[in-house]
């Protein structure tokens, strides 16, 4: 159980600061999830915080493989 | 008599400048003395000072807590930068190091700036930890954030202690129905939260954010982007409202979205507005107590050097990293540059007050009587790289200051970006289409001031109705639009429109 982000990851630090459990590390050529570590923030936030804050639609993963924000959920962009 | 004042600006405006450059020439009173004290070397909130103090922006925050939809966030936050601009990312200490590096090379520096590439609030640890070290390290330049004001309430205190006396907040609206048509989410508490709700919580944070830094004494400047058929008429409404609060400055920008930025309104179609939609919009929310930044350029996260110019390139991570740098020397050498920038402020309002050429007045001054006649007023473009002196060549201009001289003064319009006409061989096939982009920024211009000109570009302006003119080269700005004035009126070139009486006396 844990959230992954992927090559889309623009490195904008918003989503490191906010882990509970700190399992979110910068590293070339992107941020990534220690998978052990993250918990989808549960018992912490309703929400999974990286992937509330993630800008990029597609940059993160959840534990099914699939885009927590898929293309234009974030930006209205649909084509 | 004719009313003298009427071809002395400078006199009719205080004297705050050669000509009505920092002042609205209706408006003597316009910057009440203390905000006038602070902002004065500011060159983004001076339209004097930008002639001659330097500013530098570090990009230390990355991250933001919202979504505009003239953003695409794979480059800087667009409020404050152009779109589609990658800055160098900094950690706080590179930061430090850089405005060190730069602040001992560039002795006109005078202003340090977080604006992005994200919201430097929704990055407070990286930016305030930048701001105590400069405050410690360089205790003379002044230090100023923009931000989209989501975060801002939460860090006033935090703001207030580090002195930081110059805060940007971009406002783009009060109407959360408005609101929901340029943001798409915002996170707050621990959650995304998408439409007009999102837009009311930024909205209320952006207002008490203002209100409690106005409290506190601390100048705030309203940013403001323009989008044509979402927000353009609210202007207005907003305009009014920010300044009933308290802030000082309210700067109009126009949307800039084009297909190839990857945002939301440059995919959609959204147009931007044409400067003089733009300038109009400006005009109509300027009033005596509110002045509007005509002069500001939209510059980089990573500007260095002064407005309208960029020298970050000069100061790389790699280039900075071994510098040795005294910083007491550095502060010094800056303290005396400051002093000396302020002298040769003084000495040309000295010099302004007594015409140069009293004869040309005067002969201008017979005509206006015999003729009874008032002239229309004209638009300028000038090419300058600084110091408020006409001393860059057409080609070179990356950007024309755009001066409206009338029979009330001289008065700085708009900065038009040009695409730099003389690039290099290379590139040299597309001159052609680059002078005719140029032309197409100068519209509504009669006059371009450059300190030379090539043949090639000085046809295609004379064929576009633009006159160029190489005559004033090394000469103040405000100086030389006055005498092009004088001459076109004196030739008649200004006839045009008919009797009025009002600026007259018999
Ligand atoms: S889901 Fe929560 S715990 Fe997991 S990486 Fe994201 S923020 Fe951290
Ligand atoms: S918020 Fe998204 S884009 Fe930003 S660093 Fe985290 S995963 Fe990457």
């Amino acid at each position: 159980m844990a959230l992954k982000i992927i090559e889309l990851c623009t490195n904008c630090w918003a989503c490191q600061p906010l882990c509970p459990t700190s399992a979110i590390y910068e590293a070339k050529p992107h941020f990534l999830i220690d998978a052990l570590k993250c918990t989808e923030c549960d018992g912490d936030f309703a929400d999974p915080q990286c992937a509330s804050i993630c800008p990029i639609e597609g940059a993160i993963l959840n534990s099914a493989g699939k885009a927590w924000n898929p293309p234009g959920s974030l930006t209205g962009i649909t084509i | 008599m004719i009313d003298l004042t009427a071809l002395q600006p400078e006199k009719a405006t205080g004297g705050n400048c050669a000509g009505s450059c920092g002042n609205h020439p209706h408006s003597p009173s316009a910057v009440p003395q203390h905000i006038q004290e602070k902002i004065h070397n500011h060159p983004c909130y001076s339209e004097q000072a930008h002639h001659y103090y330097a500013r530098m922006h570090v990009a230390v925050a990355p991250a933001c807590n919202i979504q505009c939809h003239y953003c695409n966030r794979k480059y800087d936050c667009a409020n404050e930068s152009r779109p589609g601009v990658v800055s160098e990312l900094l950690k706080p200490d590179q930061a430090i190091k850089k405005v060190l590096a730069v602040g001992a090379a560039i002795p006109q520096m005078s202003v340090v700036g977080i604006a992005g590439p994200g919201d430097p609030l929704a990055n407070p640890e990286r930016t305030f930890a930048t701001f105590r070290e400069l405050t410690r390290l360089a205790p003379d330049l002044k230090l100023c954030i923009s931000t989209n004001g989501l975060a801002l309430p939460q860090h006033v205190d935090e703001l207030a202690k580090h002195n930081i006396d110059h805060v940007t907040i971009t406002i783009n609206c009060l109407d959360p129905e408005i609101g929901a048509k340029i943001y798409p989410w915002i996170f707050w508490n621990h959650r995304r939260i998408k439409g007009v709700k999102a837009a009311e919580i930024l909205i209320q944070q952006q207002q008490k954010g203002l209100e409690m830094l106005v409290a506190r004494g601390i100048l705030v400047k309203i940013n403001s982007v323009m989008i044509p058929g979402i927000n353009d008429e609210h202007l207005k409404e907003v305009s009014r409202v920010v300044r009933a609060k308290g802030a000082f400055l309210h700067n109009i920008m126009p949307l800039i979205a084009e297909a190839k930025h990857g945002t939301f309104f440059g995919l959609s179609g959204q147009p931007s507005p044409t400067p003089e939609e733009l300038s109009n919009l400006q005009t109509s929310c300027e009033s005596d107590d509110m002045r509007m930044m005509r002069h500001c350029r939209q510059c980089r996260a990573d500007a260095v050097g002064l407005l309208g110019e960029d020298r970050g390139d000069e100061f790389s991570l790699e280039k900075i990293e071994h510098l040795e740098i005294d910083h007491a020397a550095a502060m010094q050498r800056r303290v005396a540059e400051k002093a000396r920038i302020e002298a040769e402020i003084a000495a040309k309002h000295a010099q302004s007050a007594q015409p140069l050429d009293n004869t040309v007045q005067l002969i201008s001054l017979d005509k206006l009587r015999t003729k009874k006649k008032t002239y229309r007023s004209v638009l300028m473009a000038v090419a300058s790289k600084g110091q408020g002196i006409i001393n860059l060549h057409f080609g070179h201009a990356q950007e024309f200051l755009i001066y409206e001289a009338s029979q009330a003064g001289i008065k700085f319009i708009r900065a038009a970006k040009a695409e730099l006409y003389c690039t290099g061989d290379e590139t040299c096939g597309e001159a052609e289409s680059r002078i005719e982009r140029i032309i197409k920024s100068l519209a509504g211009c009669e006059v371009v001031l450059c300190a030379k000109i090539g043949y090639e570009p000085w046809g295609k302006l004379e064929a576009a109705g633009i006159q160029p003119n190489g005559e004033h080269a090394m000469e103040a700005i405000e100086d030389a639009v006055k005498s092009v004035y004088q001459e076109m009126s004196a030739s008649g070139k200004l006839d045009e429109i008919p009797v009025k009486k009002q600026t007259m006396r018999a």
